[in-house]
């Protein structure tokens, strides 16, 4: 008896990781008030040119649905900059440590014909292959999801906004994973 | 008929609705919660209205609910959480059904010690984020039902991940087989003492041991409608209400969730909605099949 992750792919079994982990040396973390401004500041520093990623809090700092920033540690004055400019203030900024979790790396795929589905961590997001409608959205449980869903249900992978651009959550960063991950399967016309 | 004494909490995403608390009604023209309409697409209406149907297939008055507004931020939740804190003692429900909420660690410390000090203590059920944040407390197994899907089994069996995000791969893939993973969820505190366990088969569990396992129909398609484990917790709720034993309401609950797709034949791209219409005549099946009959008339 198998748990039930029979995913057909998208032709064939496509699982792969989303992202290489780095060594933790030289690195660090900030925090924010909330999962949204996690996300913002993880934006903002990408686009400037920062190498970041979004990574589970250590034990002790962890409040519930919550995530913090790890970057270049010697780089946090000029991250900082940037994240003021943003109008974004950490509440704390510290070197990387034990305990901390990496946001889960594996895509799913599965085929149902005219539709795939994908799923990142506990989210799935269906689209028609042909007009690449999203058309369904499942999985997840925080309060954001059923939001989401209304937002992107109905449009296009192109047309969509990314569940980022609106989620708060967790389950909002997995749903942008699988999201990215239709539409890299899904590619739109060139 | 007064509304029965077990309460739904959960959420609409909407943070200008407010608090809503108040019986649940469903007839036809849609679903209300202390008399505002909700629509019925997704997440905790989808629940209720669920719920609402098994009740008039049990012939029970149907539960009450308290609904915050929140879209994300998690301050309608926290309002649910305080509210509830504050009105429990003169609710003094018999069972709650928890569901779409913020996974506040310290929200939800606060509600389950109001609940601790109830007597008799309420019948509990936790789902979606409000499962994650009881998990995470630590204190999985003050809880009497747990609904988790395959990927959250795996989130329960994690001793180490606060949410299902950070779950680790070797419990995500292949490797592990649901009984295994139903056991070290109870060995490592992260199960309630039952867990109903949706996936390509469903699993009734009884403090880490499989008591009875739901293995068709198989409808493929619902894997992927957003909502279909919200109309189980729907029907589970309501059964609980009618005082059947855990095991067979979950046994009951999963088969009529199953003929669901049965009956809708739905495709990937069906709306939960379209699921709902078809709760009561699923559940009666359900109860015919497996012996516990619902009442005449």
């Amino acid at each position: 008896m198998k748990l039930d992750f029979r995913w057909a792919g998208w032709g064939g079994k496509t699982s792969r990781p989303a992202r290489q982990p780095k060594a933790g040396e030289g690195r660090g973390v900030m925090a924010f008030a909330h999962t949204a401004e996690v996300i913002r500041a993880e934006a903002a520093l990408k686009a400037a040119g920062f190498d970041v990623r979004v990574m589970g809090p250590p034990p002790d700092m962890r409040t519930g649905c919550d995530m913090v920033v790890e970057f270049e540690l010697m780089r946090e004055p000029a991250a900082r900059r940037i994240l003021k400019d943003a109008g974004l203030e950490p509440l704390a900024a510290a070197p990387v440590r034990a305990g901390m979790l990496e946001p889960v790396s594996l895509f799913q795929a599965k085929d149902f014909g005219q539709w795939l589905m994908v799923r990142a961590a506990n989210m799935k997001l269906t689209v028609d292959k042909q007009s690449r409608i999203i058309v369904n959205i499942s999985g997840g449980g925080c309060p954001d999801v059923p939001a989401l869903a209304e937002l992107l249900v109905g449009r296009s992978l192109d047309e969509a906004p990314a569940p980022l651009s609106r989620g708060q959550t967790l389950c909002a960063y997995a749903l942008e994973l699988a999201f990215r991950e239709a539409q890299r399967l899904l590619p739109g016309p060139l | 008929m007064t509304s029965g004494s077990w309460l739904i909490v959960g959420t609409v995403p909407d943070d200008s609705a407010g608090l809503v608390h108040g019986p649940c009604v469903l007839d036809r023209a849609g679903l209300a919660v202390g008399g505002t309409p909700l629509p019925v697409r997704r997440g905790t209406p989808a629940l209720v209205a669920a719920a609402c149907a098994a009740c008039a297939v049990l012939g029970i008055a149907p539960p009450q609910a308290l609904l915050a507004g929140d879209a994300g931020r998690g301050e309608g939740s926290a309002k649910a959480y305080q509210r509830l804190v504050e009105t429990l003692p003169g609710l003094a429900p018999r069972g709650l059904t928890f569901h779409y909420l913020f996974p506040d660690l310290a929200g939800h410390d606060r509600v389950l010690l109001a609940v601790q000090a109830q007597n008799p203590r309420p019948f509990l059920v936790a789902d979606a984020g409000f499962m994650y944040a009881a998990k995470m407390s630590g204190q999985a197994q003050e809880y009497d039902l747990f609904t988790p899907d395959a990927g959250e089994l795996a989130f329960l069996a994690d001793e180490l991940a606060p949410h299902p995000f950070y779950t680790r791969g070797f419990l995500l893939g292949a490797g592990h087989t649901t009984p295994e993973l139903i056991r070290r969820a109870w060995d490592t505190g992260g199960a309630a003492r039952h867990l109903l366990v949706k996936g390509q088969s469903d699993f009734v569990v009884r403090q880490g041991r499989i008591v009875s396992e739901i293995p068709g129909p198989q409808t493929p398609a619902m894997e992927a409608i957003g909502g279909t484990g919200d109309t189980l917790t729907g029907m589970v709720t309501a059964l609980l209400m009618a005082g059947r034993g855990v095991a067979p309401a979950c046994a009951a609950a999963a088969l009529a969730n199953r003929l669901l797709g049965q009956l809708a034949q739905p495709s990937p791209a069906t709306p939960v909605a379209v699921l709902v219409d078809f709760v009561g005549q699923a559940l009666q099946s359900a109860l015919k099949e497996t012996g516990e009959c619902a009442p005449q008339g």
